[in-house]
């Protein structure tokens, strides 16, 4: 594969220069770096619809694993066996298992399980993927290059049945192991796009320059080029997390992780092994929901963080509304004709 | 006697953002059958948006928002440009104007055969032609500018830039059109001015040959007093000057036309052309 | 044409130290963790397992314990170019090999057909979402990251439930009908497909919406591109323009990234075949890992990695075809 990371390439010239008219958001913070200026630059990323609105389900899914004590209105495995299999009612929102548990308190407690073990995932990926993808983009030669034969490999190696092998070898997995797992199965991707963006940076002038001026090579790598990589490592971090929550729900509905560890797949596991399917739609579809709709919050953060890198991909959809509200149609490929002395000319650029 | 081949009249475009921005001022000219009327200005000055707005080739949110362009057709026939619709304006395009673009390497496609893009041109606006037919005319095109016959199935990037260069010169010359309108805006290197030099001796050579005129559109003021009949200055917008290239090379009548033809370093190293 | 012998001399000696550390990784997995219930599971056997077959299961699992580490790698590797990966503990002591080959075919035809109708489909529609940007197309794109967060396993139940459970549709289980056997029949093949159509579905549907995205933001690059223009320039019909123009330099990002995303894929839709007990690769690992079947997991893994390489083959031929630049000779 040549490399096809679209993402570093400046935007090339189009038409004539004046067609452009997105803003460019992209480019890097001015130069005066205070503290302050450069945390809430480095915050811009999430500054737009897509971002905000993922953060804010996330922060919903982090305050009910927080707070699940007080939210939960049974324990976990509280049994009732006055009331089993129920459907939804007043005192069991979402329904009942077989063995009388409140569903609803389940995945309150399942929330803990997925958030920790994602996170912590997420932070061992990422850093993983920093020191591979700065360091193999930065240097040259058979270290990148090795480097970055390293990260193909653990790209195509898949990684799910490898999880599953090595998960079954242990009795009772830690929450830590299973996190480290599916960090070291998924540090990969990031790690390719963190290269190719390093490899970019590093012919930047202020690069350069600061290489010129004789600066140590952590102070390079840790003031310069870190700040300018943000946005993709925040990514990079979204990602394995969304892979790590998918890799742990998979897991227990498998039923390679013990059970002692409640997520949302552990409760699909259950449903799935005591017949919950069809009837019981109550037992397997908001635990289900609520992978989906943690996936979602996850993807918008990244579209966000896409959209802020790439402001084409933004410009795209906006200005094409925009314009749409003034008659034209960014899809014509021919100019439309406003003049005031022919109104009958009008439309003849938006047919197609 | 005067013969018009382009008759542009208080041509306007503007880019409908808010605010609206007059990318193109009130332009009127007109352009003489077997002309090469040279554009000149800083980059940002329109003349960009000028040639592209000629052919309609601007997307939204550019709008041309007052005056004509008329074509006087070979034929006799006058063409309003402004009135075409979208079938109309695809079949006028290529077959009376085409053009030449700047930075050859991006506007070839990478990854089909320089011959299949040559022979897009004919299958397209020439449907009667055989594929026989077809492979004959693509391969005369590459004798005519010197790129040779062999080189039809080569690649953009098997080509060196001054090959692909004359390849888009090629596939402009396809259909032999009326008007070529070369877009050789900002050469970034010493070698771009090289190849655009070698590139204009070819194409005045081959407008004797074929007949065409030429709008020619480039920031380098010296070649154009070169090579043009007329040139026109243009800033903000507007065209301040029009005048023959002799007339602007020895009697500059705007001021900017002066600082223009001031700043422009020689390649003998001397400053400014007036001090040539 | 020319033969890019750089680029098949890189790509290949990349693949054969990816199928080199596949190796390796399944050569130390069992002897890092498992062990004791290998030697378990041989003296609770103790009489009944061949010595041949007794000396390949010490050598997968490294039980000989006088035998330094290089000896036992070197070991594993004759074993494994003489095509013997051990003995399957929950089979009757069958040869790995034997077990893993004729569940490989099921899962090849399954997850084979429906990524690929899931990337050419997915592609073509994010071309053409991309190309009519801002349009009411844009919808599909919401919608199929929402189907591609889901977890593949709670689609297929939830496919189940609705699809075969209640409205009865298709069957819910396995390849074909209970008490045929796999012949070359018309009647044969029209129950594989009434048995294939559901999972395929749902992994189409799972996977569709990375490559719809992938594509339509490969598109709004492209279209920037000055050759976009000229084609528009020369009076091409828009549909020329998309096609072969666009679209055609668009996917190759979108290929290289099949490439790469293939052994994710396999990894989901292994759990669709325990769903919907598909008698593929994925549910004799699945399994074996409850029955705790070492050798077997060991060979399913390796199998898994090697069929995704070729698969990454495949892709690297496809792409090379498609991108004349990686036929450059010249360096």
């Amino acid at each position: 594969m040549t490399t096809a990371e679209n993402l570093t390439e400046p935007a090339s010239v189009g038409s004539p220069e004046t067609v452009t008219v997105h803003s460019p958001a992209a480019t890097n913070p001015p130069k005066e770096k205070t503290f302050w200026s450069r945390l809430a630059s480095s915050f811009a990323m999430f500054r737009n619809p897509k971002s905000l609105t993922g953060l804010v389900i996330l922060c919903v899914f982090v305050a009910v694993a927080l707070l699940g004590d007080v939210l939960a209105p049974y324990g976990a495995l509280e049994k009732d066996f006055t009331a089993l299999r129920q459907a939804p009612s007043w005192t069991h929102l979402l329904g009942t298992t077989h063995m009388g548990e409140d569903i609803l308190s389940q995945i309150i407690y399942g929330t803990r399980g997925v958030l920790i073990v994602g996170f912590l995932a997420g932070i061992i990926g990422t850093a993983i993927a920093v020191v591979m993808g700065v360091v193999a983009g930065y240097t040259k030669g058979w270290r990148s290059e090795s480097l970055s034969a390293v990260t193909n490999v653990f790209l195509v190696i898949p990684g799910l049945p490898l999880i599953i092998i090595v998960a079954s070898q242990f009795e009772n997995p830690p929450l830590i192991l299973i996190a480290a797992v599916l960090a070291a199965t998924g540090w990969a991707w990031g790690a390719r796009v963190l290269r190719a963006q390093t490899m970019s940076l590093r012919n930047r002038d202020f690069i350069q320059a600061a290489r010129a001026n004789g600066e140590p090579l952590h102070r390079i790598i840790l003031v310069e080029m870190l700040p300018n990589l943000m946005a993709i490592i925040a990514s990079s971090f979204v990602g394995t997390v969304t892979a790590a929550v998918l890799g742990l729900t998979t897991l227990a509905f498998i039923g390679v992780i013990p059970i002692t560890n409640l997520n949302w797949g552990t409760i699909l596991f259950w449903a799935q092994q005591n017949g919950a399917f069809p009837d019981f739609w109550w037992w397997y579809v908001p635990a289900g929901l609520c992978i989906a709709i943690l996936g979602v919050a996850l993807s918008l953060i990244n579209f966000g963080i896409d959209e802020y890198v790439n402001p084409r991909l933004r410009s795209a959809g906006e200005r094409a509304r925009a314009m749409k509200k003034k008659g034209l149609d960014v899809n014509a490929t021919m100019t439309v004709v406003r003049t005031v002395e022919t109104p009958s000319r009008r439309q003849a650029g938006n047919t197609k | 006697m005067p013969d018009p081949l382009l008759t542009v009249h208080d041509f306007s475009i503007v880019y409908d953002v808010d605010p609206p921005v007059k990318a193109v001022k009130n332009v009127t000219l007109e352009l003489q059958r077997g002309e090469i009327l040279g554009l000149a200005g800083e980059s940002g000055c329109g003349k960009t948006t000028l040639a592209y707005g000629l052919q309609r080739l601007l997307r939204a949110p550019a709008v041309i928002a007052s005056g004509s362009v008329t074509f006087h057709d070979a034929s006799g026939v006058d063409i309003d440009v402004n009135a075409l619709n979208v079938e109309e304006m695809r079949r006028f395009r290529w077959d009376k104007i085409s053009m030449v673009f700047q930075g050859a390497m991006n506007a070839l496609n990478p990854v089909t055969t320089i011959g299949a893009q040559l022979d897009d041109v004919f299958r397209v606006h020439r449907p009667d032609l055989s594929r026989r037919e077809r492979r004959a005319a693509c391969e005369e095109l590459l004798e005519l500018v010197a790129v040779g016959r062999e080189r039809i199935r080569s690649f953009p990037h098997e080509l060196s830039g001054g090959m692909r260069q004359r390849v888009m010169i090629a596939m402009a010359l396809a259909l032999r059109p009326q008007l070529m309108v070369m877009v050789m805006d900002e050469p970034t290197t010493a070698l771009d001015v090289l190849v655009q030099r070698e590139i204009l001796s070819q194409i005045s050579m081959l407008r004797h040959e074929f007949g065409f005129s030429v709008i020619f559109i480039t920031h380098d003021l010296p070649l154009l007093l070169e090579i043009s009949d007329r040139i026109a200055v243009m800033r903000g917008g507007e065209i301040i000057e029009l005048a023959p290239a002799r007339e602007i090379w020895e009697h500059p009548q705007h001021e900017y036309t002066k600082t223009l033809l001031a700043s422009f370093p020689r390649l003998t190293g001397e400053r400014g052309v007036l001090v040539r | 044409m020319k033969i890019p012998v750089r680029f098949i001399a890189s790509r290949s000696a990349f693949y054969l130290f990816t199928a080199w550390a596949a190796i390796t990784i399944n050569f130390f997995l069992p002897r890092m963790m498992a062990g004791d219930p290998v030697t378990a599971y041989m003296q609770r056997n103790a009489g009944q397992i061949s010595p041949e077959a007794e000396r390949s299961l010490r050598i997968l699992f490294g039980l000989d314990q006088n035998t330094s580490v290089w000896e036992q790698y070197t070991g594993y590797w004759q074993l494994l170019f003489s095509g013997d990966l051990g003995r399957s503990f929950s089979n009757g002591l069958a040869p790995v090999g034997d077990i893993i080959s004729s569940a490989l075919p099921w899962t090849l035809g399954l997850v084979g057909i429906a990524t690929i109708v899931s990337f050419v489909l997915g592609t073509a529609t994010g071309a053409l979402i991309g190309w009519r940007r801002g349009s009411k197309a844009d919808v599909i794109v919401p919608i199929s990251t929402f189907f591609s967060t889901v977890p593949y396993f709670w689609l297929g139940l939830i496919a189940i439930a609705v699809f075969s459970s209640t409205l009865g549709w298709f069957p819910a289980s396995h390849a074909y009908d209970k008490g045929s056997s796999p012949v070359f029949t018309a009647d044969f093949i029209g129950q594989v497909i009434a048995h294939g159509a559901l999972p395929a579905i749902t992994i189409v549907i799972a996977s569709l919406g990375g490559w719809i995205l992938g594509m339509r933001n490969m598109m709004l690059t492209v279209l920037d591109e000055d050759y976009i223009t000229v084609a528009q320039a020369k009076g091409l019909p828009n549909r020329r323009v998309l096609w072969h123009y666009a679209a055609r330099n668009a996917m190759l990002p979108q290929l290289s990234s099949f490439a790469l995303s293939i052994g994710f894929i396999v990894g989901g839709t292994i759990v669709m075949e325990m769903v919907f007990s598909y008698p593929g690769i994925g549910k004799l690992l699945l399994d074996a890992t409850n029955a705790k079947d070492y050798p077997l997991m060991q060979g399913v893994f390796l199998i898994i990695t090697l069929a995704v390489l070729c698969a990454n083959v495949l892709a690297d031929v496809a792409y090379a075809i498609l991108d004349p630049r990686t036929r450059q000779t010249e360096a």
